[in-house]
């Protein structure tokens, strides 16, 4: 029943053919036994998602509205806040912070019936491209336990992948959910920056920050992001358009039917493996009717320098409120306010996070603002106009979503610049704030790929049909690692 | 640009920041790699190019100024790592800065 995508599970309880709480104690021991492999997740909530499922079975006994997800169980990303649950962002600094309210996307995957069960692994405040800044443990990814299952919302994407849950919510500054949902072999979708509501995200980069959805098919994960997205007035940078009913539109016509691909990104730093499965999935496209047409992002490889002096410097004035006074860690035995900010941040931050709030404060203080941060400002809208003139000649462009095979745990963790360099294909894209999805293309040495669909602002309906007209044509949806093979024989 | 051992201890001094002698030496030589890197853009031509803040075409969103609840004082609280009399505790401030 675990393996079922979650559409079929939510028609089977609606027609009283499954129960939530069968669903959900059979989801737990699954999740559970997987658990001591992977380590997906932070925090567990056994008890808590039963007495939701027992909740769901009374309103569904009496013949009552239930919502959207009613029954599915689902995974919260740990920098996302929960009244239920400590939000850590993966580290020591809120080792034991219980936010005092829930995030608008946790009030709406609530209200649509969907049983969080748990709070998942992540890099420190998000920053990172494997979860190994986790404060807490290292995730494994289910495809091979010796390798990252990406970052910065690894723990989301090992839980989906692995079956541990149906579906899952991450944030995506950089790329945070694209490329753990590439390295796992699932879909995922950061939407249009402002489509969903930040209420509640922990914040890193403001202006670059988005939640998104993990799933193991094209249906699900529409389903999903329709249920998250929409305007919330608690977060004034959250756009006031309605949101299409994505999962019922799958099935119309996909309408424009140009994909645009920007070949002078292929060179340098792409490995073979991962552009002979790009150059396949194109083929399938073209097999699927749609045409592929060169095109060109000149600015695009400016990416990398560009991000990470615009999201240090905005990293480092939102972190400044981890000052140990109001909540969170403090250091002991200080008497002197200045000190006990300094102990308290050395303590309590990781090398990652230090790292960045040095760069971004160097970026921004005097003498170099110019010259870094608001050159990097400029940098950003050449970026973006070069998607904007893309966008005249095609409706989607492809991209691969990380230009390697998933890494050993480890192999890069000493070396920022190298772990930077994963980024290079999903940074111009949260810089222009587009919406673009993740989608497993191929295994290679037995290890998925995954590709990018990128759209126009506010084009997710047209993303998730191409996506699905792909995923009809590879067959490459509910994908199963070897680990759940044998765990499941 | 050269950027010295000095300017970062000054650099963890604004971030409020404390290192060890030899973790400030490692962000160092990191920084200088890194700053280095991103040098890069400094190659492409921006004059007339504005920057972009927001991404959003949002601008000055109003809304009405309706009073409703707020977080109560208890809650704004139970996080707190020091607390009394319903309010946060802190070491002395009445000192000069160094």
């Amino acid at each position: 029943m675990i393996f079922q995508p979650a559409h079929k599970i939510l028609r089977e309880i609606r027609e009283r053919n499954l129960s939530p709480v069968e669903v959900v104690q059979a989801t737990l021991e699954w999740a559970q036994k997987l658990e001591g492999k992977l380590r997906s997740f932070l925090v567990l909530d056994p008890e808590g998602a039963l007495a939701k499922a027992l909740m769901l079975e009374e309103k569904l006994k009496k013949g009552e509205e239930v919502g959207p997800l009613a029954g599915i169980p689902v995974a919260v990303k740990d920098n996302i806040c929960t009244r239920r649950m400590t939000t850590t962002c993966g580290s020591r600094i809120l080792e034991n912070f219980l936010p005092p309210y829930d995030a608008t996307v946790v009030e709406k995957l609530e209200r649509a019936g969907a049983i969080i069960i748990g709070k998942t692994n992540c890099d420190e405040f998000a920053m990172g491209s494997s979860t190994e800044n986790s404060a807490f443990f290292k995730t494994a990814n289910p495809w091979d336990i010796e390798r990252v299952p990406g970052g910065s919302s690894g723990g989301s994407a090992t839980s989906v992948a692995s079956y541990q849950v149906f579906l899952a919510l991450g944030s995506d500054t950089g790329g945070s959910v694209r490329q753990p949902a590439s390295f796992c072999g699932i879909f995922g979708m950061k939407p249009t920056y402002g489509r969903v509501s930040r209420y509640g995200l922990v914040a890193f980069a403001s202006s670059l920050d988005q939640i998104g959805t993990f799933a193991r098919n094209v249906p699900d994960l529409a389903l999903l992001t329709e249920v998250i997205s929409g305007h919330d007035p608690r977060d004034s940078t959250s756009l006031p358009e309605p949101v299409p009913s994505y999962s019922k539109e799958l099935d119309s016509p996909a309408g424009t039917l140009r994909i645009g691909v920007p070949r002078d990104l292929l060179q340098e730093g792409l490995t073979p493996e991962v552009k002979e499965a790009f150059e396949d999935a194109l083929k399938i496209f073209e097999r699927a009717g749609f045409a592929i047409e060169e095109i060109s992002l000149p600015h695009a490889s400016y990416g990398i320098p560009t991000y990470y002096l615009i999201a240090p410097a905005e990293a480092s004035a939102n972190l400044a409120r981890y000052d140990g006074i109001r909540f969170g860690l403090r250091a002991k035995g200080e008497e002197n306010l200045i000190s006990l900010y300094k102990k308290t941040r050395g303590e309590g931050f990781g090398a990652e996070v230090k790292r960045r709030i040095m760069l971004g404060t160097f970026a921004l203080s005097l003498g170099y603002r110019d010259a870094f941060y608001v050159k990097a400002q400029k940098v950003r809208t050449l970026i973006s106009q070069d998607f904007q003139k893309a966008f005249r000649k095609v409706g989607l462009i492809a991209l691969p979503t990380s230009p390697t095979l998933p890494f050993k745990l480890g192999e890069k963790v000493q070396d920022p610049l190298s772990m930077y360099m994963s980024d290079l294909y999903t940074i111009p894209i949260s810089l222009a704030g587009l919406p673009a999805i993740s989608i497993p293309i191929a295994l290679k040495n037995g290890l998925p790929v995954g590709m990018q669909i990128v759209g126009p602002a506010l084009s997710e309906s047209l993303i998730f049909k191409a996506s699905y007209l792909f995923e009809r044509e590879s067959g490459l949806s509910n994908l199963k690692p070897p680990i759940v093979e044998e765990l499941s024989a | 640009m050269k950027i010295t051992l000095e300017i970062v201890k000054h650099i963890a001094h604004l971030a409020r920041l404390e290192f060890s002698e030899e973790e400030l030496k490692q962000f160092y030589q990191q920084m200088v790699e890194l700053l280095d890197h991103f040098a890069r853009i400094s190659e492409l031509d921006t004059e007339n190019v504005p920057p972009t803040s927001g991404i959003l075409p949002l601008y000055n969103v109003m809304r009405e100024d309706n009073p409703g609840p707020t977080l109560p004082r208890e809650e704004a609280l139970k996080n707190a790592p020091e607390e009394g009399s319903g309010f946060f505790k802190i070491p002395t401030i009445l000192e000069a800065e160094d």
